[in-house]
């Protein structure tokens, strides 16, 4: 009895500790950096404090600069991964479920994936120009490949045991897709779509640095022809927590969709 | 209990140049529990795949309940084959939201001893469990043939021996004509009214058990099925 009083206390001070950890070393590491730049160690114009950073992102935001930019490239993001994870994972499904559509498309979408994406901007430039469209199909192109390798080699690789265990019990083949081979397949989907989502961001800063007059990436290009650097800096803490906010998302999702991977056998 | 439910007429297999049945013929009558047993390679579990329409015979035909059909049999596998993404109760009914069906499913996990297990998922069981489960499944359909393609083989003695009296009571009461895939001796002479000792590809030998045994009459019939499968390798070794 004495024992289960003391365990929830012990987990009840264990969990804030894990839950904190994660972040305590970027906390150390801001920490440094302002009072660096307070005792003058970092001159400003290397790189302005935190305060002069967060001073600059608050007039930003007051002045609706930043949430327009910022929404547009979200658009931008969202968009291109939406167009590009889709064609992925329909060409990886198709190749995956189909020997005929593997012998026909694999080859030359495998030759494709070895261009990479970021050189095709000139060329995209010349046949889109800068407009939206430009920037949407780059980072379609970028988030494509992932989603396709991944998507392909996670329903290809399915339990030819378990694909056998379906035939016997008769499961037609849209049973055998939706509750053998997609939940299958699902883990390395992710895994795609989360690496996926990393490229997202490097091709959407890429693209709106080269060719744009909105979005995260103008701004700092922008701010640099003025040499504004706490602009420069808001922009790159911008994308660093858009990319993690991206990364907790697919996380989410994960744990969302395979639960049944950390269900372990402490319930039993 | 006299009605041929599965009839292999002269079914030869083929892989390439390889010859794993040749010339085989075995009538099974419905209700009767046939056990085939062998050395590797001998062709059991590539018989056992024919008859389930897994896979087809070079030559020959192999008839169920008169026809082909694979809607009557059901088989479990040496692997559960449980699919991990679904708790147990979905792995019978194959995730159907249908309230008969998964009524139907929770009564037959009452009967492999697992009815409080309905919302685990596979990996929170065990071995024994997981054949349990695989059991269950298997009578999902209601399934007048149950093709076993050795399910114990992974399992301790003392779970083997639950999930063998399992496997008979489920058997009898259902009256299913059962084939059981094993490299057991004991477990085939324990459990089945006739083995099938497959030597080779083409040399068969048939032991009928008694109907009611005791341990020393399964020892007996083990022995005599064991000397058969041994006799055959020895003189292999001895041409050799």
């Amino acid at each position: 009895m004495q024992n289960s009083v003391a365990l929830p206390k012990k987990k009840a001070l264990r969990l804030p500790v894990t839950k904190l950890l994660p972040f305590l070393i970027p906390i150390i590491l801001v920490l440094f950096w302002q009072v660096a730049s307070s005792l003058g160690w970092l001159s400003s114009s290397v790189l302005p404090s935190p305060l002069a950073v967060l001073q600059d992102g608050i007039e930003l935001t007051q002045s609706g600069e930043l949430p327009k930019n910022l929404s547009i490239s979200l658009y931008r993001a969202t968009l291109g991964l939406l167009i590009g994870g889709g064609i992925g994972f329909i060409l990886g499904f198709i190749n995956g479920m189909s020997k005929t559509c593997r012998l026909l498309f694999d080859s030359s979408i495998q030759m494709f994936r070895n261009i990479p994406h970021l050189a095709l901007i000139p060329l995209i430039i010349l046949w889109l120009g800068i407009n939206e469209s430009a920037k949407i199909s780059l980072v379609a192109i970028g988030t494509m490949f992932p989603v396709y390798i991944n998507t392909f080699h996670g329903i290809s690789s399915v339990d030819p045991d378990l694909i056998e265990m379906g035939e016997s019990y008769e499961l037609s083949k849209r049973q055998m897709f939706f509750k053998i081979i997609f939940p299958a397949a699902l883990p390395q989907i992710l895994v795609g779509i989360r690496y996926a989502l990393g490229v997202m961001w490097t091709t959407l800063i890429v693209a709106e640095t080269i060719s744009a007059s909105s979005g995260i990436g103008y701004m700092a290009n922008n701010a640099e022809d003025f040499m504004d650097m706490e602009t420069v800096i808001l922009c790159i803490v911008v994308y660093a927590v858009l990319g993690k906010i991206s990364d907790l998302v697919a996380k989410s999702f994960e744990s969302l969709l395979l639960e049944w991977q950390t269900t372990g056998r402490s319930n039993v | 209990m006299t009605e041929e439910m599965i009839q292999v007429k002269n079914v030869n297999k083929m892989y390439q140049d390889l010859t794993a049945l040749q010339n085989v013929s075995l009538d099974i009558k419905k209700g009767e529990f046939i056990a085939l047993v062998g050395m590797s390679g001998g062709g059991k579990s590539t018989l056992l795949r024919l008859i389930a329409g897994l896979e087809k015979p070079t030559t020959g035909s192999i008839k169920v309940n008169g026809d082909n059909s694979k809607s009557i049999m059901r088989m479990m596998f040496q692997e559960d084959r449980l699919l991990p993404w679904m708790n147990v109760l979905d792995n019978l009914s194959f995730g159907s939201k249908d309230k008969n069906t998964k009524a139907h499913a929770q009564e037959l996990l009452e009967l492999v001893e697992l009815g409080d297990y309905a919302d685990h998922f596979p990996n929170q069981l065990s071995g024994g469990q997981k054949q349990r489960v695989a059991l269950a499944r298997a009578l999902m359909t209601n399934p007048e043939v149950l093709l076993l393609d050795e399910p114990l083989g992974a399992l301790d003695a003392l779970t083997r021996r639950k999930m063998q009296d399992l496997i008979l009571s489920v058997c009898e009461k259902q009256n299913l004509t059962t084939i059981l895939v094993t490299h057991d001796v004991e477990e085939a002479a324990r459990m089945a009214d006739r083995i099938v000792v497959m030597k080779n590809s083409t040399n068969y030998y048939e032991e009928t058990c008694p109907k009611k045994r005791n341990a020393g009459q399964i020892g007996i019939v083990a022995d005599r099925v064991l000397g058969e499968i041994l006799g055959e390798k020895e003189a292999q070794m001895q041409t050799a």
